[in-house]
This record gives C-alpha cells, structure tokens and sequence, in this order.
C-alpha cells in the first residue's frame, strides 16, 4: 500500500479548509498536484535513486497536518538561540510550517528586499510569487506534488536586481507541537539579476521525544549574475524524519553555492536538483554528514548542465557509526547542448563501526565530447598510518581518532565563505565528534536523548 | 612445415587486407543447409529442442522449470538502453548447421562451414591449432567442431560442447549446471535456461595447469534466428586455465537475438582467466539491423585463494547487455574485470560487472574504458559490494570514457555498497574527448588523424589489452583500430 | 654510567603471517649510541615498528624489556609517554589536521599521563618556539597541515622538532638520512647532537655510512635475514662502507 493515500484523502475531504488558509497563487496549483500525486506513487525502497530510503514507511504514520493553522503556543524566543558568534543575521523563524519574523525584521531589511511569510507574500505580491512558485519543482515528482498539494504558508526571500545583501539571511526551522507532525515546508528563493545573498538555514526539533516529519520543497531561481551561498545545517533529533528537495535553476554567470550539513538527525532524505540553464555558471555542492546511533541519512544529487561552458564541483564526505545506515547519490549530467563543461564531483566515507553502511552511486550521463568530467566515491576507515604515527607522538587513540575526523571533514568546512558560521561548524563538528549534542548546550528544551560518539558503536 | 608456414601467413596478411578495409568484414553468410525449427517459443518448442538434443529427464525438466518461470517475466528496462520491443515468438529457438552426427575428424566437417570459420580466421585445422589453442567453434546453435581433445584428455581436461558433455560426464554437468547464473535470475537467463542449444564445457581436474588457451569462436548463421549458448567452466583446486571467445554473425537487416549464460566455477587457489573478443555485426551507419547481445556471465571464486579474471574487447553488436560478475565467497579470493568498450554509429552498450565480496580478505580490480563514437551510447554500470562478514575486503575501480563526437554519450553508474568497516572502496571516474594536443603531434609527425585516433585509442585502451592472451590482443588492436575508421568528428 | 635501559630478547616478530624477525638480541644503556645497518629487506624498519608498537606487526616470541617495563605490554602511545620515540622513515602525512593541534594533543598527552596539568597556551607556544630553533623549523610550517606538502628535509627536520619537544629517553631514527641533501643532513644530525645526554640513548637506523659521519656510533650492529649477524665499533661501518653487504652476506648463507 503506497502511504501517499492517506493524504490525498486529506486533502480531498479539507481542500476547501486548506485553501482558505493558504493564499491564490499556492491554492492554483493543488487540484493538479493532488492529480499528479494520484498519477504517481511514492518510490518504493529499492526503486533507482532510492535504494537505501524508505519514502512510504517515512510518510506512513499518523501525522497531524495544522491544516486549519491553528496556532501551536511555542515559546520560540525564550527557549532557542540558534546563535552564531561573530555573526549577525537577519532571523526569521518558521515554527512547524509557519513564518514568524524576528522582531522589527522588515525595516532593517535593505529597500526592495522581500523576507517574509510565503503566505503573506503571495497575497502581497501575487504576480511575483505566482511566476516563481512551481517553476521549478516539477509535479511530475510526487514528492514535490506531496508538498504543493499541502503546503499553505512557507518563506519568499526576493533579493532585487543589483541588490548586495551585507548582511547574511537566517532561517530557523523548529518543530515544537505536542502532537506529531508532518510540516509541509516551502521556501521561495528569488535571486534576481546580479543580486547576491547569503542564506544560512537550521533545522532543529524542541521536543526530541516526539515524532515529526518535514516535507519539505525549496525553489531558487538565480538571475544571471546572481549569486547566493545557501547553507544548511540539520541538528534535529532521532524521531525527527525529513525529506527535503532543493531545486535551483540557473541563468547565466550566476553563481551558486549549497553547503548541507546533516550533524543530528533522525532518517534524512535530501535532494539537490541544480538546472543550469545560462552560461558562464558556477555551481558548488557540498556536503558533511555526522551519523550515529540509528541515523539515516541519504543525499541525492542531479547536477544538470544544460548550457555551454560551465563549471561544477560536489564534494559530500560522511562519517557513520553505530548502526548508521549512509546513502549518496550523485548524478551530473552534461547534455548536447553543453560543450566546455567541467563537472566534479567527490564523495568520501569513512565507517567508524561495524554495523555502519555506506551506498554510494556516483554517476556520469555525459552527451557532449567537449567536458572534463570525473568522479570519485570512496569508502574505507580513517587512515592507519596516520592513526599510528600520532599514537607514536603519545596521543590516545581515541582522541587521534577524533582528531583525524574532524580533519577528514576539515575540506568541507573550508568551503564555507562566512568566517563566523565556518568557525561555528568547527565547533559543531567537534563536539559532535567527542560524542556532545553541541546544539544542546544552547537550548533550554528539556531532552532525555542524547547522541553518542560515532567513534564508538 | 615450410608450405604450411607460408599458407599461414598468407592467410594472416589477407585477414590484415580485410580488417583495414573497414567496413565489417564478418558479414558473409555461409551457404550451408541449416535445420530450423519453427518460430515461436512454447512448451512444445522447450521440449522438441529437448528431443531433438537427445536429452536425459533431468534436463528436460530444468529447461520446462526455466520456461515456466520466463512466462512470469517481462524483460528488465533498467539498463541505459532504448530497446525495441523484441518479438520473442518471431525467433526461431534452434539452428543447426544439417548433420544427423557430430564430425568425427576434419574430414567430416562441411567443407562450407570450414571455409567460413577459415574466413574469420580462426585455426580450425589441426596444424594451424598447433599455436597453441584449443578452439571449439559454434555456428548457430550447435557446436562444430572441437579440436585438439585428445591431447588435452591426456591430463584429464575435459574440453567439448555442453550436449556432449551431457551425455558423457552428466554427473559433473549435472552438479555445476545452473549452480552460478539460476534460471531465475532474470529474463534472458530463464529463456536461455529454456532453449540454451549448445555451447563449450571445461573441467579442468585437480593440479592441472593447462597447457594451451580454450577458445570457443561463436557465429551466428542462419536468418531469423537466436543464438543460446551456455558456456560451464570448473576450474578444480590449484587448476588453472585460460579461455578465450570470439564472436561474430553475417550482416543481416534485421535484429539477431543472442542471450547467452557463462558460468565459471573456481575452487580453491584455481584460476580462470576468460577473455572475450565480442564484434557480433553491429548494424549499418543508419542503425538498421545487428545483435542484440544479452548475455549473463558470472563466476563464483568458491575456493579459497581462487581467482577468476574478466577481460574484455567489446565492438559489436547493436545492443549490448552484459555484466561479467565475480561473487567472491572463498577466503583471499580475487576478482578482476578489465574491458575495453567501443560503441559507434547507433550502437548501444550498457556494460560492467559486479564484484561481490562475501569472503573475507577478498580483492577486487576493475578497470573499464569506454569509447563512445557517432550517435552511439556507451555505459559502464557497476556493482561493489562487501557483505557485513566479509573482513579486510579492498577494492579498486578505475572507469574511463573517451568521448570522439559531439553525438554520442558516455555514461557511468556504479553503485557501491559497504557493509563492513574493515573494507577499503575506492572508485574513480573520468570522461573526456579525445585530446587534440595528442592528435596534433601526431599530425605534426606525419601521421593522419584517422590513424593517430587508432593510435591513441589503442594506447588509452593498453592496460586493458595487456591483460589478453597475445594472439587475441593482436586481433584485437586491429579490432580496435577498424572500428574506429571514420568515427572522429 | 652503563645503566640498561633496553634489552631485547630473541625477538621474533612478522607481518601477515611472515616472519621477518628471527630472534633479535640488543642491549642498549643510557648513553649510547648504537647503529643497526643492514641490506634492503633485513628486517630493520621491522625491528622498529615493533618497538614503537605498529598494529601491522604481530610479536611471536621473546620479551623487550624498557627501564624495567615489559615494552610489548604498552600501548603506542604509553610507549612514547614512557620515552620511547621514533623517527619514521616516511612520516606521515595528515591532511586537516594542523601542526599546532598535533603537538599539543601530543604534549598534554603525555603531561596527563603522568598527572600534569595541561600547559597554558602561552607555556606551549614558547616551548615549541624554543624547541623550533633547535632544528631551525620554519614557524610557518606550525599553521600547516602535519607534513602535507613538507619538501623530504623539512619532514625529517619535523621529525627531529617533535623529539625534541617530546624529550624522549631512547629515540629511534629510521633512515633518517634518506632523501635528505648533505645540508639538510647536517641540520638534522646537529639537531640529534644537541639533544644527546648522559640519560638518553639513540638507536640510528641506516643503509648508509653517511649519517654516521655526524653522528658518532658507540656500537654497530649488521641486520641480515632478520638476525643480528655482527656487533662491533664505529670500524665496522667504515668497513661496511669500503667492502660493501655481500662478504657478510656470503659469510652468514654459508653458515646457514
């Protein structure tokens, strides 16, 4: 039976209810994404690109929908500061799947910016929003349809032509409800002509000992020139399920960098469809992965150069104990129409314990004989020379062994531009590493749970 | 000796004359009056072949059990493939060459068909055989003629077509049959299960080191028809052989179905080296026609210290399909698969291995080249995987493309699965074009372009087919070579 | 003066399943130097793996006895806390992991072992200041990753700086010579000079007389097919060096 079921059933019996929470420019696309979802199943486990992860048994349970936007009481300022020293952001907060500005966010955003609630912005500026909602995240995936049929609120961000953000943008994303919850998430990205941004998004969970899932769909579209960092980091909890798809198009000599940091989660899924349809493009992708316990955690990558003379570069590099099961996927394809392309990828994993798994599938679909392409996965332990030559210096195993992670994730760092968030996942990675939930420390919610090393199984 | 000398060489420079001209040289038909059974493949069909082989039960009922099961499947679309839709009942499942009896000597071989297999240039007399291969030749569906049995009973190594061996060493068929590649283990092998025609078996006793390379040359002949044939390789403990096959068909418009099973068994500190030079024909410029080849290989390193070692040089066939795999159960047993893949015009190859570590200390090397030309599209699909017991496991894979026209596609998919954190995986991927800086210094010295992507190409493709016995990897070079004659632009 | 501080007995000691020692005796006091040459493949970087504890070598027979320790008992890292240290041949290198976060995991380590508090940033970076001119370190080399990108000198001359840092009683230096030009060579072996003293010891591992030019032998030791096969003085290197391996060699295969 495939769960997707259940909620087209929701929908269908509260369209109306959905709606009139919700705002045109999203309301126009349901009926034909709960058609497309109809059309199609959820992948099953084992289907081609999802191998090692299990959408229906995700997707599954019970969960509540706040379809009627009820409003959940979450002491949000008092009992969260998802700090970064040296850094000063300007913070938005999406609550489950609502937007909630931090204090007097509008006027200290530069003129023409947009920041704001999906919902509002849609009734705001419904052109706007209508042109760039869905033109990305195709229907035909029924992921993306899950989430289109559902989702009634979510984030715009709408950096104007020329505009240069001095000032990074900071999402917050927390899951507090005394129920579990499936959140439809949105964020609307609009990077319009040689605009450029930053935008750093965290994820979290205030109550580790309840069970939630996000559904979550991110659209970016870059104008030519644009520019945009978009970072990641997920510190959630193990009952917290995410399935996450960003798709980003790209016109030409825009400049796109992701960075996806997965330190504590639950069973993770996250996409990343690059589309690059101008010239002159530059796309990064990277990713760090921290897994312990029972994580899951599984990142797919579609890197699609469809224009001339680009360049693109994926680096993913994972850590799994315990029993934490890794998965990776990254496709580059290079069409017809996409001569003078350079397209890289790299993918390394190190098992910390016995019953880790790592899947990896890098693949190349190459059409054009004018590329520089490669890829390289690979898969083993830390270094044993390098574990005895310090263990010589009279370092601890252990601690050499921690040690050498946090320097096997030391590239990945490094491509973070923001000086204070890079010195932040340092320090994330660290603690992580020493077996502390570094993210606690900060949070005022009381969790039973807490992680263990992956060093040790 | 002397006139025999010069004949051979003679004919060695015709098949040279031939190879350079281009076009596929291969695509004689061979006038020889072929029994054929009707089209269409029924119950009635397994069983006729069945009779018609002068079978035990046994294998009657592995065959009924097989088409049973191949009813339940539809062919498997996964592949990087865009494959028409095959009618299977448009095939006629078996034709042999028109002999009531086996040939005895040389003598009693059709002198048509030696012609023909003289054509292709496989030492099919005894004195040329003196080279040092064994050959058994399969024309259609049955196999020929198999040379050199004596000599090579004398250590106890058995070398014949599969039907013979049925009737004279059915125990050992009997226990190795179907043990590697089961008829369930997809489409192509459950119909090959079904209609398999004939085919080589080797058994390669205890201690034996074989003297000379097993070499098995397949050609399909006759119109309208497939070809199943079923190789079974024993390599028994500290034995070790190495075995070569070549294959070929006439040109023809329309499609040829060709789905063979490979199955190798390796005991302990045995060694398999099964090399392959595959140039079914491949479909003219416009992509009419040639060989769909469908073809599951797969040895099982059962001993501990075995070793078994794919190579191949494939150029033909309009549709490949085919992943010689390694399942390495033994202790410290080694897999290894090195191939060299030409794709051009229309051709399509959807090619790889799988290595399966179940053993612990196991080693695994796979090196893969593609060469994508023309409209073509040419992918390597690989599996890695290393099962949780399965300590001290390492594996190595290196997969190249070479791109040589803006139409054409190079593709990589492997898929890597680790279960134990003792293993060490590493692969690594590389595609781009035919380096200009190379084809102009060879410009600059003299050297026209058509020749120097031959150059080049053999050179990219060495570590490959340095791993070949001598007399194939002659062959193949010049395979090479001949394949890519007017495939650069 | 003559105070043991090694003694090794009818070491035995193989890898995979090989053996490659084959009963090794030495005896070394404080304030010696000894140096054991010996052809390709005698077994010498064997010997000093298993001394410093490499998990890749499996000991099957004999004791090694380390001021009054059982050496084969200790852990890697408690062998080099209880002095023991050793100058890799090819040091290794570790991307990420920046010089100055290895020496002072490196140095706490060993003040925690024996229950000192760990220093002050201040009291670290003076030590490896003073500890860096001894082999005339480059200070930039401190911010870099532990040997990633070190030319061959600049990676023994590391070698030499952490031994100085570390303080060792018995330092073991293995083909410390090689890929070094007679510059570098000199720095490195002055280094060595400098730290000697009356409670320390010096194992020097070579091919070569060369090194031994620098620093002066008490005693030398040939390695062959994983024995001890000759002890005598600093002639029998220069004797070595005139007459080459195979008289030993010829010597010792006709005993055999």
């Amino acid at each position: 039976m495939n769960s997707k079921h259940q909620y087209i059933d929701l929908y269908r019996t509260n369209a109306e209810a959905i709606d009139s929470g919700s705002a045109p420019a999203l309301n126009r696309l349901r009926p034909q994404a709960a058609a497309a979802l109809e059309a199609t199943d959820f992948p099953v486990r084992g289907a081609e690109g999802y191998e090692r992860t299990d959408v229906n048994a995700m997707f599954g349970p019970d969960y509540g929908v706040n379809i009627h936007r009820l409003d959940i009481p979450a002491d949000i300022a008092a009992s969260w500061r998802c700090d970064v020293p040296n850094m000063s952001t300007l913070l938005g907060v999406v609550a489950n799947d609502a937007f909630i500005p931090s204090a007097s966010l509008e006027s200290r955003l530069p003129e023409g910016v947009i920041f704001t609630s999906l919902r509002r912005a849609a009734l705001e500026y419904p052109e706007l929003v209508a042109n760039a909602y869905g033109s990305t995240a195709p229907l035909t995936d029924s992921m993306v349809a899950l989430n289109t049929m559902l989702a009634q609120d979510g984030v715009f961000i709408r950096i104007p032509r020329g505009c240069r953000m001095s000032r990074p943008l900071q999402l917050v994303n927390i899951f507090s409800a005394p129920t579990p919850m499936l959140a439809p998430r949105r964020v609307l990205v609009v990077m319009e002509e040689g605009s450029e941004a930053q935008l750093l998004v965290c994820d979290h969970t205030q109550d580790c000992n309840r069970s939630y899932l996000s559904s979550e769909v991110v659209e970016i579209i870059m104008g030519e020139n644009a520019r945009l960092d978009y970072y990641c980091i997920e510190e959630s909890s193990a009952m917290t399920s995410r399935h996450s798809q960003l798709f980003a198009r790209q016109e030409s000599g825009s400049v796109l960098m992701v960075n996806s940091s997965t330190l504590t989660a639950g069973n993770t899924r996250n996409d990343f469809t690059v589309t690059v349809n101008g010239k002159g493009c530059d796309t990064r992708l990277s990713g760090m992965v921290i897994a312990s316990d029972g994580m899951h955690v599984d990142n797919s990558v579609n890197m699609l150069h469809l224009a001339p003379k680009c360049h693109s570069d994926q680096l993913f590099k994972y850590v799994a104990g315990g029993k934490a099961s890794c998965a990776f996927q990254g496709r580059i394809l290079v069409s017809e129409e996409a001569p003078f392309t350079d397209a890289y990828q790299t993918c390394r994993s190190v098992l910390a314990s016995p019953e880790a798994r790592m899947h990896a599938k890098p693949q190349l679909e190459i059409y054009n004989d004018e590329v520089k392409c490669s890829h390289g996965a690979t898969t083993g332990q830390l270094d044993a020379d390098a574990l005895f030559y310090m263990r010589t210096r009279g370092i601890p195993e252990a601690e050499a062994r921690t040690m050498l992670m946090q320097a096997f994730m030391a590239d990945v760092i490094e491509t973070v531009r923001m000086d204070g968030l890079r010195d932040r996942l340092r320090h994330l990675v660290e603690k992580r590493f020493a077996g502390k939930d570094a993210s606690c420390s900060e949070c005022h919610a009381s969790c039973r749970e807490r992680h263990t090393d992956p060093n040790n199984d | 000796m002397d006139t025999n000398d010069k004949e051979i060489k003679s004919t060695d420079s015709n098949i040279i004359d031939e190879v350079t001209r281009g076009d596929y040289k291969y695509g004689f038909t061979t006038d020889i009056d072929t029994d054929i059974i009707e089209k269409g493949l029924t119950e009635d069909t397994v069983r006729h072949i069945s009779a018609m082989k002068g079978e035990p039960e046994w294998l009657l009922d592995f065959r009924l059990k097989a088409f049973r099961h191949w009813l339940t499947l539809t062919p498997p679309r996964w592949a990087h493939l865009d494959i028409p839709e095959i009618d299977f009942q448009a095939i006629s499942y078996y034709a042999a060459p028109r002999k009531k009896e086996g040939p005895k000597s040389l003598d009693e071989v059709d002198p048509e068909l030696l012609d023909t297999f003289n054509k292709l240039g496989i030492p099919l007399e005894e004195q040329k055989a003196l080279s040092g291969m064994a050959v058994d030749a399969v024309m259609d569906s049955v196999s020929v003629k198999t040379t050199h049995r004596e000599k090579l009973a004398e250590l106890g190594v058995i070398f014949c077509s599969i039907s013979e061996a049925v009737k004279d060493y059915p125990d050992l068929v009997r226990k190795y049959l179907g043990k590697v590649v089961s008829y369930r283990d997809n489409f192509y092998a459950a119909l090959n299960s079904a209609v398999f025609s004939d085919g080589s078996f080797v058994y390669i006793p205890k201690g034996v080191r074989c003297p000379m390379e097993l070499s098995t040359y397949f050609r399909i002949n006759a119109a309208g028809t497939g070809q199943f044939e079923r190789t079974l390789i024993v390599a028994d403990d500290d034995a070790y052989v190495s075995y070569l096959e070549g294959c070929t068909a006439p040109m023809r418009d329309e499609n040829q179905l060709h789905a063979a099973i490979v199955e190798i068994i390796v005991e302990d500190r045995a060694e398999v080296k099964y090399s392959t030079v595959q140039n079914w024909y491949a479909g003219d410029a416009k992509g009419r026609g040639g060989v769909y080849n469908f073809v599951t290989k797969r040895g099982l390193c059962r001993g501990d210290f075995s070793k078994l070692s794919w190579t191949q040089v494939e150029t033909g066939s309009a549709i490949t399909w085919k992943y010689p795999s390694c399942v390495l159960a033994g202790e410290g047993a080694t897999g290894e698969f090195y191939s060299v893949a030409v794709t051009r015009n229309y051709q399509q190859a959807d090619t790889g291995t799988k290595m399966i570590h179940l053993g612990r200390n196991t080693r695994s090397t796979i090196v893969s080249k593609g060469i994508s030309a023309g409209h073509s599209q040419n992918s390597y699909r690989g599996l890695v995987k290393v099962a949780p017991n399965a300590d001290g496991c390492r594996n190595y894979t290196q997969c190249d493309s070479l791109l040589l026209s803006q139409h054409c596609g190079a593709h990589t998919f492997p898929y890597i699965d680790v279960m134990n954190d003792t293993a060490v995986v590493e692969h690594e991927a590389t595609t781009s074009k035919i380096s200009e800086d190379q084809l102009f210094y060879c410009n600059q010295r003299g050297i026209p372009t058509e020749e120097a992507v031959g150059l080049i190409v053999n050179g990219y493709a060495k570590e490959v087919m340095n791993k070949l016995p001598m007399e194939f990897a002659v062959e193949a070079q010049r395979l090479l070579a001949v394949t890519l004659e007017g495939s650069v632009g | 003066m003559n105070e043991l501080l090694l003694k090794v007995e009818n070491l035995h000691a193989g890898i995979d399943g090989k053996e490659i020692l084959k009963g090794i005796n030495l005896t070394v006091n404080r304030g010696e130097v000894h140096a054991i040459m010996g052809p390709n493949g005698s077994g010498k970087s064997t010997l000093s793996g298993v001394l410093a504890g490499n998990p890749a070598y499996t000991v099957t027979e004999g004791t090694v006895d380390f001021h009054g320790l059982n050496l084969l008992d200790l852990l890697p890292e408690d062998r080099s806390h209880e002095g023991l240290f050793l100058s890799f041949q090819y040091p290794v290198e570790i991307p990420g992991v920046s010089m100055v976060n290895f020496m002072r995991a490196a140095v706490n380590a060993k003040r925690k072992y024996f229950n000192e508090e760990p220093l002050s940033a201040t009291e670290f970076l003076k030590l490896m200041r003073q500890k860096r001119a001894i082999v005339e370190l480059d200070n930039k080399l401190a911010s870099r990753s532990v040997n990633e990108g070190f030319s061959g000198g600049e990676k023994k001359r590391n070698e030499i700086f952490q031994m100085a840092v570390l303080e060792p009683q018995l330092s073991i230096l293995d083909e410390t010579d090689s890929g070094l030009d007679i510059d570098a060579l000199r720095i490195v072996a002055g280094g060595v000079n400098k730290l000697k003293t009356e409670r320390n010891a010096t194992i020097v591992i070579t091919h070569y007389q060369r090194l031994l030019d620098y620093i002066k032998p008490d005693f030398v030791h040939v390695l062959y097919k994983g024995r001890i096969v000759r002890t005598g003085g600093p002639e029998l290197a220069l004797e070595l060096e005139e007459r080459g391996y195979d008289w030993i060699k010829e010597e010792v295969d006709r005993q055999l």
